[in-house]
């Protein structure tokens, strides 16, 4: 009996669960814990199974990265969750693109090279070291490293054509025939490190949480294509449960945005801006002050809370909590609205209300809230400005038409809180501001919301 | 090539689709926190990658250990750290 891939097998079974309880709030902590569980079967059950390992460098590399990790898990503001993932998508490219180019050594000085060896080990550090290179681009852009703008060049294209043209044939060089030519490896490591930079800068930081949830799928299959390369079925069932994560992900934040997976890594690259020229109508806003948006509270029964990332950018998430807490006390209903591109990663606002002991029953997703809107008496804009954008409906000229937006406009009066008149991250005008059942409540959103505070306990 | 790895391989990613689609978008950033702690799996590779007795493998190996380490113990710890945000009223 084999019983390393029995604990392999236990430990993919506890990944399954642990993944399968997080489809609730209140058993998923549970379900984390079962998961880590599972790596640590897949642990010991490898430092007791194999010969001739090397303990005392093991030990020396879990503690630093144990330590590592710690300070990067305890430190982290959940503001800044979105860079975390990146950087650590990073590490687990990293490690499997490492542990393949290990093995590509040990077996060229063995002279033990096969061309499945070789295959396997090309996959892996091709997408290993562009998944490191690129989530270091992505960590670097949303910490305010390296500019969010899109990094744009000449020939950015064709040079991006040319490095795939490069990975192709220098795959093919080392799978027929030259399988042990050590400079066609390096090759590879070198254009994959720099498609990964390449592919990244062009994105936007609007567009990030598409880039850190493809990044996540690759670390994911960068892991099973290690796996591949050393028969291990602990990391391939593992790296296929990410992979399908990351892509699932990918794929709700680009039906989020309404845009396909190319136009967002691609969509910068030569086009000109667009936004500017939509429609200059001007429209006609009502201002006005928190006493009045008070009175409008005081006579609704149903107050649906529209936050945006511009009220994690303000640390407003506690003032509105109060609000909130408040407006239950006078007897309303409150719910908040979350649409799932509202911060910087999939899931990012909810994480954000969570810490500020918002109970997670009352975050409703797109579409289980839009049909609450219809009886809606008051919805509170925050800090919000594309996703509830009524153009996307039915403006075909509109940039962001087709987007799936949340209907604050059918709630019977929306009280939308802005700094300024500023378009949002699209650089278009927002209908809504004009509509007649809106008004403008401008300022900073906490001390909006703490004023607004004050004027409802004293009503 | 062995047929059975590759049987593996799609069934999992099979059973990968049909669990995360379970998962709210509530929890979505736990969910890639976590699943970013599970592909920390490549540990089990690093470790494995020490024992190759060449000098240059066995440093590889070396840093792939600490990488790998980073995102499971990272990983792990910072999910639990929301999840237990998440509270009822």
């Amino acid at each position: 009996m084999d019983y390393t891939n029995l604990a392999y097998v236990l430990s993919a079974v506890l990944f399954i669960l642990g993944i399968k309880r997080l489809s609730s709030p209140k058993t998923a902590r549970n379900g984390n814990a079962i998961a880590s569980t599972g790596m640590l079967v897949a642990i010991i059950a490898t430092l007791i199974s194999f010969d001739l390992l090397d303990y005392k460098l093991i030990i020396i590399g879990m503690g630093i990265g144990g330590v590592v990790g710690i300070l990067f898990a305890t430190r982290v503001e959940m503001t800044q969750m979105p860079q975390m993932v990146a950087i650590f998508n990073g590490f687990g490219g990293g490690a499997s693109a490492l542990i393949a180019s290990a093995e590509y050594l040990s077996n060229y000085q063995n002279n033990s090279l096969s061309m499945f060896l070789v295959i396997t080990i090309t996959l892996s550090v091709f997408i290993g070291t562009l998944t490191l290179t690129g989530s270091f681009i992505a960590f670097g852009k949303l910490q305010g490293f390296i500019s969010g703008q899109p990094i744009l060049f000449p020939g950015q294209q064709p040079f991006n054509a040319l490095l795939a043209i490069g990975i192709v044939v220098s795959s093919y060089l080392l799978a027929s025939g030259n399988l042990d030519n050590l400079n066609t490896f390096y090759a590879i490591i070198a254009i994959s490190a720099l498609m990964g930079i390449t592919l990244t800068i062009p994105i936007g930081g609007a567009d990030m949480p598409v880039v850190i949830s493809l990044l996540n799928s690759y670390s994911g299959v960068a892991a099973s294509a290690t796996g591949f390369v050393l028969m291990n079925n602990g990391l391939i069932i593992a790296g296929a449960l990410v992979g399908a994560s990351g892509l699932i992900l990918t794929n709700i934040m680009c039906k989020g945005m309404n845009r396909s997976l190319a136009n967002v890594i691609f969509g910068a690259m030569g086009v000109p801006e667009e936004a500017s020229k939509s429609s200059g109508k001007q429209i006609n806003i009502k201002s006005s002050t928190t006493d009045e948006a008070a009175m409008i509270l005081d006579a609704a029964d149903k107050v649906i809370v529209v936050p945006g990332y511009g009220l994690a950018v303000a640390q407003a998430q506690h003032a509105v909590r109060e609000v909130a807490e408040q407006l239950e006390k006078m007897g309303k209903k409150v719910l908040y609205a979350i649409h799932p591109v509202a911060g910087r990663m999939p899931g990012h606002m909810n994480v954000l209300l969570a810490e500020a002991n918002i109970p997670y029953e009352q975050l409703k997703d797109l579409d289980e809230v839009n049909s609450e809107f219809e009886d809606c008496d008051v919805a509170i804009v925050l800090g919000a400005n594309d996703v509830v954008n009524p153009a996307a409906r039915h403006d075909t000229s509109s940039p962001i038409y087709g987007m799936p937006i949340l209907d604050v406009d059918k709630s019977r009066t929306v009280i939308v809180n802005k700094r300024t008149m500023n378009p949002g991250f699209a650089g278009i005008q927002n209908e809504l501001f004009g509509f007649d059942n809106t008004v403008m409540v401008f300022g900073d959103a906490k001390e909006m919301l703490t004023t607004l505070h004050k004027d409802l306990k004293e009503l | 090539m062995d047929i059975n790895i590759l049987t593996v391989f799609i069934l999992a990613i099979f059973v990968g689709f049909e669990i995360i689609t379970k998962v709210p978008p509530t929890l979505h950033t736990p969910l890639m926190s976590g699943s970013n702690a599970i592909s920390g799996i490549a540990i089990v590779g690093a470790i494995i990658s020490t024992k190759i007795n060449s000098d240059i493998s066995t440093w590889l190996g070396l840093i792939a250990v600490i990488f790998a380490t980073i995102n499971c113990v990272g990983g792990f710890l910072v999910t639990d750290r929301m999840l237990k945000m998440f509270k009822r009223k």
